[in-house]
């Protein structure tokens, strides 16, 4: 007999998806078959990273046998972006990053159609490109987009047409100036992050067909089937009811298959081939050249605190490299902006976050959405405050971190989370207060920390909605159109349904995958750790409300109350009558009157939705408001690891974490969150991504853009669990998907101080780097 | 070119008329259909297209269609062939060592044959036997869980 899970929420039930993926069943959107019509399609890259178009030329491209249509900017003319409405689908009038698709060639074969892209002529003039978001704020800086003041952009962002500016989030509070003098220390710092990539294993991929009808469908690997579905309907003026958009699974998202990126290129493609799918495939190389990439971050903080510890002034800059597009970079610069200060209710803030338009490829989310960006930095600064006014740093944080009920930067209250518990347990974890000796004479031990916040940045009406269904068995569909990308959606919603409805987790399927805008339930985006939050509290109404259904046909059925029926274990009880009523059948043909004159009930088909509803706006010269975000996510990491200053290697001996996930639905996928995020996070920490003066990317490979391997990732990742409840999260669940990589750099930063005293303002670590800093010091006498 | 050449995949013999040019990678996901076999880089840097050659891991991406034959071929979808779970797969279902799955297929084929070739690795062993199949989800831990919990068993 097949085991039963009842009450399956908190339990660490085997994942729902983990049989199709074991045994290659799986299917992702490269696997699917579309017979002999299938066509496909190539790219004309720009090779300048800011020019004009003076000609396109495509007659020879099409002259060849077997090309069937090329596409160019004369094609798109409407603007699209998901926040910033700001670039084309093919450049029009000018490129802005090398890379930037000019033209899509569409052949029988791809071997043709690669042939084809190089009979494409482009005429270009080159223009002064500018790489650095700090110089490109500067007067006189090339201007990347002279008509931004014609772009549309939402009501919560402020661009500065006649600049590199998308994005000015300006945060005031208290008086830094007046809480300066108080300050027995201060620390200023200038930190920069390079731009890094998601890499997933799977590369971006889109199948398009633009059926004669005027139904268009799209296959992609998709963090935003229904984003995307909303951007493609306004660009190119086809009703949302006609445009559909089919998601399998996602082979690895990481944020760079949320929003769009390369989808509307291929449906471009297709209009011009009618009734034909065409599939494009990024290769490896144009998948770090031409899909969405981590903005570089430059950032200027200056953090005081006073004898005892207390900081009480921040002030800072972030200018994020956004790239030649920021239509979803806008809203990390805010977010990073709302939230610049990291874990600290600190009284007195500056605060400036800028997103700025630079000769790079398009920047966009990327796991942690500018935390991982703005923590590199605040981590390191209180690491050195600590230091000098002679705190142990975890003690310095205990004291500074923020707390239930404290008032944030924006003015919001804190909802209830403890991030001191999550710093004891990561500090426990890795024994902290323990001496640990190196296993070599020339190698170094050192421990770091580093604590975190994350909320979910969003718009402030971002909805979820769900779907159960019963059969005849009492078996039970649940319709989400959340993606699963491996974080484990699709088991936390079997799991939420079956615990609201009161089944047996093993009675649950999920229909969801793929996610299909036709047929699924509206999900805004799987992206920002949002949707077991977001997701499950509409699949808990929908359970709930299918709940409801069997419970008033049972009462009528018994004529009890319905306050004394219950379902438990699949079964309908009364408490009072200790009648039972088992759902098999009656979930679907209802139940008979008495001698069956006539039935009551039906299919039981239960609906549920959620939105939050009370985000506020925030006062855009003070960044102050009663609710800037839903709630925020903290933790903590630390890490030790060992150094050996003859080489500059770095050993990551451990990484010991510890997050408040409000209620862990499924503890082991949280803990695999948990370690997954360490490992990524400290590959980032040496990843980087070169562009050469003229703005090629010199290491567009897996061999020149390394990630970390199972030789690199440290033996021992620790995994701890807060469980704080968020006032309104499903059984109190709040999401951890991104934040497990946060602050895994700055713990490693404040851990290479320890074991070496040196500092490394810049990212990305190296043992090239590493090894010269030490023969500098070295070399200064120290 | 077309040429014909005879192979085995997964216990089953095959002639196919292959292109000189085309990867086994692209003939097992195009011609036969066994798109578990999965393609992440197409220049044998990251292991998604792992597949075993008479029992040894090889890229597919990097071995022409021609170059296979006569050889014996194993890919993901051989593991459980009757509809029995290999333990390696068993293993990395229990271990939740499968976030994406991405990686899956390949991961899964470099365990096999290193169990093959010493049953009893080390926790090391195992480390360097999948060096060469990337992973971006799950920082490797479970993988390494699982494979470790097969080759226990198999004493
Ligand atoms: S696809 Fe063959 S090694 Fe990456
Ligand atoms: S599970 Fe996603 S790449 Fe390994």
């Amino acid at each position: 007999m097949i085991e039963q899970t009842n009450n399956p929420v908190g339990k660490s039930v085997p994942r729902v998806d983990a049989f199709d993926k074991v045994t290659g069943a799986a299917k992702y959107v490269d696997d699917m078959q579309f017979g002999p019509g299938l066509y496909y399609g190539k790219f004309v890259h720009s090779p300048y990273a800011h020019a004009l178009i003076k000609g396109v030329d495509v007659s020879k491209a099409l002259a060849l046998p077997g090309v069937k249509a090329v596409v160019t900017g004369a094609d798109t003319p409407g603007r699209i972006g998901l926040y910033m409405k700001d670039r084309y689908i093919y450049a029009r009038d000018r490129v802005r990053y090398v890379g930037e698709p000019v033209a899509g060639v569409v052949a029988i074969t791809e071997e043709l159609a690669e042939e084809a892209v190089k009979l494409v002529v482009v005429e270009y003039e080159e223009l002064e490109p500018v790489f650095d978001p700090y110089e490109a704020v500067q007067p006189g800086a090339p201007l990347i987009h002279p008509d931004m003041a014609e772009y549309k952009w939402p009501n919560f962002i402020f661009p500065e047409p006649g600049t590199n500016i998308s994005e000015h989030f300006k945060l005031r509070k208290g008086d830094v100036e007046a809480a300066w003098p108080k300050c027995a220390v201060i620390v200023e710092q200038t930190f920069r992050l390079p731009h890094i990539q998601h890499v997933p294993l799977e590369t971006h991929v889109a199948i398009a067909r633009w059926d004669q009808t005027g139904e268009v469908t799209l296959w992609s690997p998709s963090q935003s089937p229904f984003s995307q579905r909303d951007l493609l309907a306004q660009s190119l003026d086809i009703s949302h009811g006609d445009m559909r958009v089919i998601s399998p699974y996602v082979g690895g998202g990481f944020g760079g298959k949320a929003g769009i990126s390369i989808e509307a290129n291929v449906v471009v493609m297709a209009r011009a081939v009618k009734g034909h799918p065409v599939k494009v495939r990024m290769t490896r190389e144009e998948e770090f050249t031409c899909t969405n990439v981590r903005q570089s971050l430059n950032a200027h903080t200056k953090i005081g605190c006073d004898a005892e510890g207390h900081v009480l002034a921040m002030e800072t800059r972030y200018y994020f490299g956004g790239g030649a597009a920021n239509d979803y970079g806008v809203n990390i610069a805010r977010a990073s902006g709302y939230s610049c200060t990291g874990p600290y209710p600190i009284p007195n803030v500056k605060g400036d976050s800028y997103c700025v338009y630079t000769n790079t490829p398009i920047g966009s989310a990327m796991r942690g959405f500018g935390m991982p960006e703005i923590h590199w930095g605040i981590e390191q600064i209180m690491d050195r405050l600590a230091e000098e006014i002679g705190m142990d740093p975890a003690e310095f944080r205990r004291i500074n971190c923020v707390k239930t009920g404290d008032t944030i930067l924006t003015g919001m209250k804190m909802p209830a989370v403890d991030l001191v518990a999550c710093i004891d347990k990561a500090t426990e974890a890795i024994g902290w207060d323990k001496e640990k000796k190196a296993s070599a004479p020339h190698k170094r031990r050192g421990q770091g920390l580093a604590i975190m916040w994350k909320a979910p940045a969003m718009p402030p009406n971002p909805g979820s909605s769900a779907i159960v269904r019963f059969n005849e068995d009492a078996t039970l569909n649940v319709y989400v159109g959340a993606q699963e990308l491996g974080q484990g959606a699709f088991t936390v919603a079997a799991q939420m349904a079956a615990q609201a409805l009161g089944i047996p987790y093993e009675w649950v399927r999920v229909s969801a995958n793929p996610v299909d805008t036709k047929y699924s339930p509206y999900e805004w985006q799987t992206v920002a750790s949002r949707i077991t939050w977001s997701m499950g509290n509409a699949v808990k109404a929908a359970a709930l409300n299918a709940r409801r259904q069997i419970l008033e046909i049972v009462a009528q059925y018994w004529d009890e109350d319905l306050e004394n029926l219950d379902i438990k274990n699949g079964i309908v009880i009364s408490y009072k009558s200790e009648r039972e009523q088992p759902l098999k059948n009656m979930v679907v043909y209802g139940l008979p009157n008495d001698n069956f004159e006539g039935w009551q009930g039906g299919p039981i088909v239960g609906a549920g939705k959620f939105m939050p509803t009370y985000v506020t706006n925030l006062d855009s010269e003070t960044g102050q408001g009663a609710r800037a975000v839903v709630h925020y996510t903290v933790g903590a990491q630390a890490v030790d690891l060992e150094v050996d200053i003859e080489t500059g290697q770095v050993d990551i001996l451990k990484i010991a974490s510890a997050y408040d996930v409000g209620k862990a639905i499924n503890p082991d996928l949280v803990l695999t969150q948990i370690e997954g995020g360490a490992v990524h996070g400290m590959s980032s920490a040496f990843e980087g991504m070169f562009f050469d003066e003229q703005g090629r990317l010199r290491n567009p490979s897996l061999v020149d853009y390394k990630i970390a391997t199972a030789m690199d990732a440290p033996r021992e990742i620790h995994g701890d669990i807060v469980e704080t409840p968020l006032e309104d999260g499903p059984w109190g669940a709040r999401g951890v998907g991104e934040h497990v990589m946060v602050q895994t750099a700055p713990a490693i930063a404040n851990a290479l101080h320890d074991a070496l005293g040196v500092r490394f303002n810049d990212l990305p670590l190296s043992s090239e780097k590493i090894y010269l800093a030490l023969r500098e010091r070295e070399a200064g006498g120290e | 070119m077309l040429h014909e050449i005879t192979f085995t995949v997964n216990g089953d013999p095959y002639t196919l008329a292959v292109r000189s040019e085309h990867t086994l990678l692209k003939v097992l996901r195009e011609k036969l259909g066994l798109t578990g076999t999965k393609i992440g880089c197409e220049n044998g840097e990251c292991g998604a297209c792992t597949v075993l050659l008479d029992g040894e891991p090889v890229n597919s991406c990097l071995i022409l269609a021609v170059e296979a034959a006569g050889h014996k071929i194993e890919t993901v979808e051989g593991m459980s062939i009757g509809g029995e779970l290999h333990p390696l797969q068993k293993a990395f279902i229990k271990h939740n060592a499968v976030q994406c799955g991405f990686c899956t297929p390949g991961m899964l084929l470099s365990a096999q044959s290193l169990l093959a070739r010493n049953p009893k690795p080390t926790e090391l062993e195992v480390r360097e036997a999948l060096a060469g199949n990337l992973c971006r989800c799950t920082g490797y831990v479970r993988i390494v869980d699982a494979v470790l919990d097969v080759s226990q068993e198999v004493e």
